[in-house]
Protein backbone atom coordinates (compact mmCIF):
# COMPACT_ATOMS: atom_id res chain seq x y z
CA UNK A 1 0.00 0.00 0.00
CA UNK A 2 1.31 3.71 -0.43
CA UNK A 3 2.04 5.48 2.12
CA UNK A 4 -0.44 8.53 3.39
CA UNK A 5 1.84 11.21 4.08
CA UNK A 6 5.74 11.08 2.82
CA UNK A 7 8.70 13.54 3.54
CA UNK A 8 11.57 13.67 1.15
CA UNK A 9 15.07 15.38 1.58
CA UNK A 10 12.90 17.93 4.03
CA UNK A 11 15.21 20.67 5.30
CA UNK A 12 14.27 24.05 7.32
CA UNK A 13 16.89 26.29 8.57
CA UNK A 14 15.66 29.12 11.28
CA UNK A 15 18.24 31.99 10.70
CA UNK A 16 22.12 30.23 10.56
CA UNK A 17 20.24 26.71 13.14
CA UNK A 18 19.25 24.06 10.80
CA UNK A 19 16.27 22.48 12.42
CA UNK A 20 15.45 19.73 9.40
CA UNK A 21 18.85 18.19 7.40
CA UNK A 22 17.18 15.92 5.05
CA UNK A 23 14.26 13.71 6.50
CA UNK A 24 12.73 10.95 4.82
CA UNK A 25 10.08 9.39 6.09
CA UNK A 26 6.21 7.73 4.82
CA UNK A 27 3.52 7.10 7.20
CA UNK A 28 1.50 4.28 6.61
CA UNK A 29 -2.70 4.28 6.16
CA UNK A 30 -4.06 4.01 9.88
CA UNK A 31 -0.81 3.58 11.26
CA UNK A 32 0.09 4.99 15.05
CA UNK A 33 4.10 6.52 15.00
CA UNK A 34 5.98 8.47 17.90
CA UNK A 35 8.34 10.47 16.54
CA UNK A 36 11.45 11.18 19.73
CA UNK A 37 14.43 12.68 20.26
CA UNK A 38 16.21 15.49 22.41
CA UNK A 39 14.51 19.28 22.58
CA UNK A 40 15.79 21.13 19.60
CA UNK A 41 16.50 18.05 17.71
CA UNK A 42 13.61 19.21 15.31
CA UNK A 43 10.39 16.77 16.21
CA UNK A 44 8.17 20.05 16.39
CA UNK A 45 9.62 21.51 13.09
CA UNK A 46 8.74 17.81 11.81
CA UNK A 47 5.39 17.93 12.44
CA UNK A 48 4.56 21.74 11.10
CA UNK A 49 6.12 20.75 7.85
CA UNK A 50 4.43 17.67 7.39
CA UNK A 51 1.33 19.37 8.20
CA UNK A 52 1.85 22.45 6.18
CA UNK A 53 1.98 24.86 8.96
CA UNK A 54 5.61 25.48 7.80
CA UNK A 55 7.08 25.18 4.62
CA UNK A 56 10.47 23.40 4.45
CA UNK A 57 13.59 25.17 2.79
CA UNK A 58 13.85 21.92 0.29
CA UNK A 59 12.29 18.72 0.21
CA UNK A 60 9.06 17.74 -0.69
CA UNK A 61 5.90 16.52 1.51
CA UNK A 62 3.30 14.69 -0.52
CA UNK A 63 -0.04 13.84 0.82
CA UNK A 64 -1.54 11.12 -0.90
CA UNK A 65 0.78 11.12 -3.90
CA UNK A 66 -0.07 14.74 -4.01
CA UNK A 67 3.07 17.78 -3.28
CA UNK A 68 2.07 19.54 -0.13
CA UNK A 69 4.69 22.01 0.24
CA UNK A 70 4.37 24.17 -2.73
CA UNK A 71 0.90 24.97 -2.47
CA UNK A 72 -0.71 28.02 -1.32
CA UNK A 73 -0.91 28.93 2.80
CA UNK A 74 -4.81 28.74 1.61
CA UNK A 75 -4.83 25.13 0.67
CA UNK A 76 -2.84 23.77 3.61
CA UNK A 77 -4.87 25.78 5.81
CA UNK A 78 -7.53 24.24 4.22
CA UNK A 79 -5.91 20.89 4.44
CA UNK A 80 -5.64 21.02 8.20
CA UNK A 81 -9.27 21.82 8.55
CA UNK A 82 -10.70 18.72 6.67
CA UNK A 83 -8.15 16.09 6.47
CA UNK A 84 -5.27 16.94 9.33
CA UNK A 85 -5.88 17.45 12.99
CA UNK A 86 -4.15 18.90 15.62
CA UNK A 87 -3.89 18.22 19.22
CA UNK A 88 -1.06 20.58 21.36
CA UNK A 89 0.12 19.93 24.38
CA UNK A 90 -1.89 22.70 26.20
CA UNK A 91 -4.94 22.10 24.41
CA UNK A 92 -5.62 25.60 22.43
CA UNK A 93 -9.20 25.86 22.83
CA UNK A 94 -10.69 29.44 22.46
CA UNK A 95 -11.39 30.34 25.93
CA UNK A 96 -14.95 32.32 25.33
CA UNK A 97 -16.22 29.41 23.51
CA UNK A 98 -17.99 26.27 25.52
CA UNK A 99 -16.40 22.86 25.04
CA UNK A 100 -19.00 21.60 22.86
CA UNK A 101 -18.96 24.86 20.94
CA UNK A 102 -15.36 24.97 20.05
CA UNK A 103 -15.37 21.07 19.11
CA UNK A 104 -18.31 22.37 16.22
CA UNK A 105 -16.39 25.15 15.44
CA UNK A 106 -14.09 23.32 12.38
CA UNK A 107 -17.24 22.22 10.99
CA UNK A 108 -18.96 25.15 11.20
CA UNK A 109 -15.63 26.64 9.76
CA UNK A 110 -16.34 24.06 6.92
CA UNK A 111 -19.71 25.02 5.91
CA UNK A 112 -21.71 22.74 8.30
CA UNK A 113 -24.85 23.53 9.74
CA UNK A 114 -24.73 25.05 13.72
CA UNK A 115 -26.95 22.37 14.77
CA UNK A 116 -25.59 19.51 13.10
CA UNK A 117 -22.10 20.82 14.05
CA UNK A 118 -23.16 20.79 17.56
CA UNK A 119 -24.91 17.61 17.71
CA UNK A 120 -21.48 16.05 16.06
CA UNK A 121 -19.48 17.43 18.69
CA UNK A 122 -21.49 16.35 21.54
CA UNK A 123 -21.66 13.04 20.48
CA UNK A 124 -17.58 13.34 20.30
CA UNK A 125 -17.72 14.76 23.73
CA UNK A 126 -19.51 11.87 24.93
CA UNK A 127 -17.62 9.41 22.73
CA UNK A 128 -14.19 10.86 24.77
CA UNK A 129 -15.95 10.61 28.43
CA UNK A 130 -16.38 14.48 28.90
CA UNK A 131 -20.26 15.13 28.00
CA UNK A 132 -20.20 17.20 31.59
CA UNK A 133 -17.87 19.51 30.05
CA UNK A 134 -20.04 20.26 27.05
CA UNK A 135 -21.79 23.51 28.48
CA UNK A 136 -18.31 24.60 30.24
CA UNK A 137 -15.80 27.18 28.88
CA UNK A 138 -11.99 25.95 29.33
CA UNK A 139 -10.79 27.86 31.90
CA UNK A 140 -13.47 25.55 34.51
CA UNK A 141 -11.88 22.61 33.24
CA UNK A 142 -8.96 19.91 34.70
CA UNK A 143 -6.09 19.55 32.31
CA UNK A 144 -7.20 16.14 31.54
CA UNK A 145 -10.74 17.31 30.32
CA UNK A 146 -9.29 19.87 28.27
CA UNK A 147 -6.91 17.63 25.98
CA UNK A 148 -9.70 15.29 25.81
CA UNK A 149 -11.80 18.33 24.17
CA UNK A 150 -9.57 19.19 22.54
CA UNK A 151 -9.22 15.57 21.07
CA UNK A 152 -12.05 15.62 19.70
CA UNK A 153 -11.99 19.16 18.04
CA UNK A 154 -9.18 17.41 16.69
CA UNK A 155 -11.18 14.13 15.64
CA UNK A 156 -14.77 15.81 15.05
CA UNK A 157 -13.51 15.97 10.89
CA UNK A 158 -12.77 12.30 11.23
CA UNK A 159 -9.27 13.15 9.81
CA UNK A 160 -7.05 11.23 7.58
CA UNK A 161 -3.74 12.21 9.82
CA UNK A 162 -3.80 13.23 13.28
CA UNK A 163 -0.76 15.24 14.60
CA UNK A 164 -0.18 15.16 18.63
CA UNK A 165 2.48 17.39 19.83
CA UNK A 166 3.88 16.14 23.40
CA UNK A 167 -0.27 15.75 23.54
CA UNK A 168 0.46 14.78 27.40
CA UNK A 169 3.45 17.24 28.63
CA UNK A 170 0.95 18.98 30.88
CA UNK A 171 -0.80 16.14 32.67
CA UNK A 172 0.06 13.96 35.50
CA UNK A 173 0.50 10.46 34.59
CA UNK A 174 -3.11 8.90 34.94
CA UNK A 175 -4.67 11.92 32.63
CA UNK A 176 -1.75 11.76 30.38
CA UNK A 177 -2.67 7.51 30.30
CA UNK A 178 -6.19 8.15 29.99
CA UNK A 179 -5.57 10.70 27.16
CA UNK A 180 -3.54 8.33 25.06
CA UNK A 181 -5.75 5.60 25.41
CA UNK A 182 -8.98 7.75 23.99
CA UNK A 183 -6.21 8.53 21.60
CA UNK A 184 -5.10 5.71 20.18
CA UNK A 185 -8.16 3.48 20.59
CA UNK A 186 -10.33 6.00 18.51
CA UNK A 187 -8.01 6.83 15.92
CA UNK A 188 -7.79 3.49 15.33
CA UNK A 189 -11.56 3.02 15.09
CA UNK A 190 -11.43 5.45 12.49
CA UNK A 191 -8.63 4.49 10.56
CA UNK A 192 -6.70 7.79 11.27
CA UNK A 193 -2.63 7.89 10.74
CA UNK A 194 -1.64 9.21 14.12
CA UNK A 195 2.12 11.30 14.40
CA UNK A 196 3.11 11.74 17.77
CA UNK A 197 6.11 13.97 18.97
CA UNK A 198 6.82 13.00 22.54
CA UNK A 199 10.23 12.99 24.47
CA UNK A 200 8.81 10.56 26.79
CA UNK A 201 9.13 6.57 25.80
CA UNK A 202 5.94 5.51 27.95
CA UNK A 203 3.95 7.76 25.38
CA UNK A 204 5.89 6.48 22.53
CA UNK A 205 5.18 3.04 24.20
CA UNK A 206 1.37 3.60 22.48
CA UNK A 207 2.77 4.19 19.32
CA UNK A 208 3.69 0.91 16.73
CA UNK A 209 6.57 2.22 15.70
CA UNK A 210 8.89 5.38 16.16
CA UNK A 211 11.47 7.61 14.69
CA UNK A 212 14.35 9.40 16.29
CA UNK A 213 15.71 12.20 15.10
CA UNK A 214 19.17 13.52 16.12
CA UNK A 215 20.04 17.13 15.09
CA UNK A 216 17.57 17.40 12.66
CA UNK A 217 18.69 13.77 10.59
CA UNK A 218 16.40 10.36 11.03
CA UNK A 219 18.69 8.79 13.49
CA UNK A 220 18.96 4.95 11.76
CA UNK A 221 20.63 3.80 15.29
CA UNK A 222 17.22 4.48 17.20
CA UNK A 223 19.71 6.07 20.07
CA UNK A 224 19.22 9.78 19.63
CA UNK A 225 22.97 10.65 19.90
CA UNK A 226 25.91 9.39 18.53
CA UNK A 227 28.82 7.42 20.28
CA UNK A 228 32.79 8.39 19.83
CA UNK A 229 35.22 6.99 20.84
CA UNK A 230 36.89 7.73 24.53
CA UNK A 231 40.10 6.73 23.90
CA UNK B 1 11.11 -13.24 52.91
CA UNK B 2 7.98 -11.14 50.97
CA UNK B 3 5.93 -14.29 50.32
CA UNK B 4 5.66 -15.17 54.04
CA UNK B 5 4.37 -11.42 54.49
CA UNK B 6 2.03 -11.27 51.48
CA UNK B 7 0.43 -14.74 52.86
CA UNK B 8 0.03 -12.70 56.74
CA UNK B 9 -1.38 -9.72 54.26
CA UNK B 10 -4.22 -12.21 52.89
CA UNK B 11 -5.09 -13.31 56.24
CA UNK B 12 -4.76 -10.51 58.14
CA UNK B 13 -8.69 -10.08 55.43
CA UNK B 14 -10.01 -13.27 57.24
CA UNK B 15 -9.11 -17.27 57.53
CA UNK B 16 -8.24 -19.21 54.63
CA UNK B 17 -6.53 -22.26 53.53
CA UNK B 18 -3.66 -23.10 51.77
CA UNK B 19 -5.05 -23.20 48.34
CA UNK B 20 -7.14 -20.72 48.82
CA UNK B 21 -4.14 -18.49 49.77
CA UNK B 22 -2.11 -19.52 46.45
CA UNK B 23 -4.95 -18.55 44.11
CA UNK B 24 -4.96 -15.03 45.71
CA UNK B 25 -1.72 -14.77 46.11
CA UNK B 26 -1.13 -15.10 42.11
CA UNK B 27 -4.26 -12.83 41.47
CA UNK B 28 -2.60 -10.33 43.47
CA UNK B 29 0.53 -10.40 42.22
CA UNK B 30 -0.18 -11.32 38.70
CA UNK B 31 3.58 -10.80 37.50
CA UNK B 32 5.23 -12.20 40.09
CA UNK B 33 6.97 -15.30 39.93
CA UNK B 34 3.86 -17.55 40.78
CA UNK B 35 4.05 -19.32 44.22
CA UNK B 36 4.11 -22.87 44.04
CA UNK B 37 1.73 -24.85 46.63
CA UNK B 38 4.64 -26.43 48.56
CA UNK B 39 5.78 -23.01 49.27
CA UNK B 40 2.82 -22.07 50.53
CA UNK B 41 1.82 -24.66 53.13
CA UNK B 42 6.02 -24.98 53.43
CA UNK B 43 5.37 -20.95 54.78
CA UNK B 44 2.30 -21.49 56.64
CA UNK B 45 4.12 -24.41 58.64
CA UNK B 46 6.79 -21.67 59.45
CA UNK B 47 4.54 -19.22 60.33
CA UNK B 48 2.73 -21.60 62.47
CA UNK B 49 6.09 -22.62 64.02
CA UNK B 50 6.70 -18.85 64.89
CA UNK B 51 3.22 -18.31 66.34
CA UNK B 52 2.65 -15.62 63.53
CA UNK B 53 -0.67 -17.75 62.27
CA UNK B 54 -2.57 -20.61 64.29
CA UNK B 55 -4.54 -23.24 62.50
CA UNK B 56 -8.64 -22.33 62.57
CA UNK B 57 -10.61 -25.44 61.64
CA UNK B 58 -10.91 -27.67 58.80
CA UNK B 59 -12.94 -27.17 56.02
CA UNK B 60 -14.01 -30.28 54.12
CA UNK B 61 -16.03 -29.38 51.38
CA UNK B 62 -16.93 -32.35 49.19
CA UNK B 63 -12.92 -32.55 48.66
CA UNK B 64 -10.08 -33.66 50.44
CA UNK B 65 -10.26 -31.93 54.28
CA UNK B 66 -8.31 -28.59 54.27
CA UNK B 67 -6.71 -26.96 57.32
CA UNK B 68 -7.46 -23.34 57.38
CA UNK B 69 -5.23 -20.72 59.06
CA UNK B 70 -5.98 -17.14 60.87
CA UNK B 71 -3.25 -14.73 61.76
CA UNK B 72 -2.28 -14.14 65.37
CA UNK B 73 -1.97 -10.93 67.12
CA UNK B 74 1.83 -11.38 67.00
CA UNK B 75 1.10 -11.52 63.09
CA UNK B 76 -0.42 -8.66 63.19
CA UNK B 77 2.40 -7.40 64.83
CA UNK B 78 5.07 -8.79 62.22
CA UNK B 79 2.98 -7.68 59.57
CA UNK B 80 2.62 -3.96 60.82
CA UNK B 81 6.49 -4.15 61.60
CA UNK B 82 7.45 -5.26 57.83
CA UNK B 83 5.06 -2.74 56.22
CA UNK B 84 6.80 -0.25 58.24
CA UNK B 85 10.48 -0.98 57.27
CA UNK B 86 11.30 1.39 54.17
CA UNK B 87 12.85 -0.49 51.52
CA UNK B 88 16.71 0.17 51.05
CA UNK B 89 16.70 2.33 47.63
CA UNK B 90 18.53 -0.45 46.14
CA UNK B 91 21.33 1.30 43.76
CA UNK B 92 20.87 -2.49 41.68
CA UNK B 93 24.77 -2.28 40.89
CA UNK B 94 25.14 -5.65 39.63
CA UNK B 95 22.38 -5.46 37.26
CA UNK B 96 23.61 -6.94 34.43
CA UNK B 97 22.73 -3.81 31.74
CA UNK B 98 24.29 -1.61 34.30
CA UNK B 99 27.27 -3.85 33.41
CA UNK B 100 27.29 -4.19 30.27
CA UNK B 101 26.52 -0.67 29.42
CA UNK B 102 29.63 0.38 30.58
CA UNK B 103 31.53 -2.20 29.36
CA UNK B 104 30.30 -1.67 26.04
CA UNK B 105 30.66 2.49 25.81
CA UNK B 106 34.25 1.92 27.53
CA UNK B 107 36.08 -1.03 25.52
CA UNK B 108 33.73 -1.52 22.56
CA UNK B 109 34.51 0.88 19.48
CA UNK B 110 31.82 3.00 18.69
CA UNK B 111 30.34 1.07 16.00
CA UNK B 112 29.63 -2.11 18.31
CA UNK B 113 28.60 -0.32 21.32
CA UNK B 114 26.25 1.81 18.95
CA UNK B 115 25.00 -1.44 17.60
CA UNK B 116 24.47 -3.16 21.15
CA UNK B 117 22.88 -0.21 22.87
CA UNK B 118 20.62 0.48 19.94
CA UNK B 119 19.66 -3.24 20.34
CA UNK B 120 19.31 -3.08 24.32
CA UNK B 121 16.95 0.35 23.63
CA UNK B 122 14.63 -1.52 21.14
CA UNK B 123 14.21 -4.77 23.22
CA UNK B 124 13.13 -2.34 26.04
CA UNK B 125 10.91 -0.11 23.85
CA UNK B 126 9.24 -3.37 22.22
CA UNK B 127 8.31 -4.55 25.98
CA UNK B 128 6.82 -1.54 26.49
CA UNK B 129 4.96 -0.92 23.71
CA UNK B 130 4.07 -4.93 24.60
CA UNK B 131 2.91 -3.67 28.12
CA UNK B 132 1.19 -0.59 27.51
CA UNK B 133 -1.03 -2.50 24.85
CA UNK B 134 -1.88 -4.83 27.62
CA UNK B 135 -3.14 -2.30 29.66
CA UNK B 136 -4.76 -0.31 26.67
CA UNK B 137 -6.85 -3.35 25.45
CA UNK B 138 -7.33 -5.57 28.06
CA UNK B 139 -9.68 -5.34 31.54
CA UNK B 140 -7.09 -5.83 34.12
CA UNK B 141 -7.68 -6.18 37.24
CA UNK B 142 -6.20 -3.27 39.82
CA UNK B 143 -3.13 -5.60 40.94
CA UNK B 144 -2.86 -6.35 37.30
CA UNK B 145 -2.48 -2.69 36.28
CA UNK B 146 -0.17 -1.62 39.56
CA UNK B 147 2.41 -4.49 38.24
CA UNK B 148 2.45 -3.39 34.57
CA UNK B 149 2.58 0.04 35.81
CA UNK B 150 5.72 -0.88 38.03
CA UNK B 151 7.37 -2.88 35.02
CA UNK B 152 6.73 0.25 32.79
CA UNK B 153 8.00 2.59 35.03
CA UNK B 154 11.93 0.12 35.30
CA UNK B 155 11.54 0.23 32.05
CA UNK B 156 11.42 3.78 31.30
CA UNK B 157 13.91 4.37 34.35
CA UNK B 158 16.25 2.11 32.50
CA UNK B 159 15.49 4.13 29.31
CA UNK B 160 16.47 7.46 30.61
CA UNK B 161 19.53 6.41 32.61
CA UNK B 162 20.79 4.87 29.21
CA UNK B 163 20.17 8.60 27.42
CA UNK B 164 21.53 9.98 30.11
CA UNK B 165 25.02 7.76 29.72
CA UNK B 166 24.98 7.97 26.19
CA UNK B 167 24.92 11.92 26.30
CA UNK B 168 27.50 11.81 29.09
CA UNK B 169 30.05 9.89 27.08
CA UNK B 170 29.17 12.17 23.93
CA UNK B 171 29.49 15.37 26.22
CA UNK B 172 33.09 13.97 27.59
CA UNK B 173 34.28 12.98 23.85
CA UNK B 174 33.54 16.13 22.65
CA UNK B 175 35.79 17.67 25.32
CA UNK B 176 38.53 15.22 24.81
CA UNK B 177 38.53 15.70 21.24
CA UNK B 178 37.83 19.64 21.25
Amino acid sequence: MSPILTARDLTKTFGAQPALRGVDLDLHEGEIVAVRGRSGCGKSTLLHCLSGVLRPDGGEVAFRGERIDDTSEAYRSELRRTRFGVLLQHGHLISELTSVENVALPLMLGGGSRRAALAAAGSWLARLGVAEAAEQTPGRLSGGQLQRVALARAMVTQPAVLFADEPTGALDSLAGELVMKLLTRTAREQGTTVVVVTHDATIAAYAEREIVLRDGEVDPTGLGVAIGALA
Amino acid sequence: MSASYVLLGLLARGPRHGYELKHAYDQRLPRAKPLAFGQVYSTLSRLERDGLVTQAGQDQAGGPERTAFAITDDGRTALDRWLAEVEAPAPYVASALLSKVVVALLVADPARATAYLGAQQQAHTARMRELTRLKSEQDLTIGDLIAVDHALAHLDADLRWLQTALHRVAALHREVHS
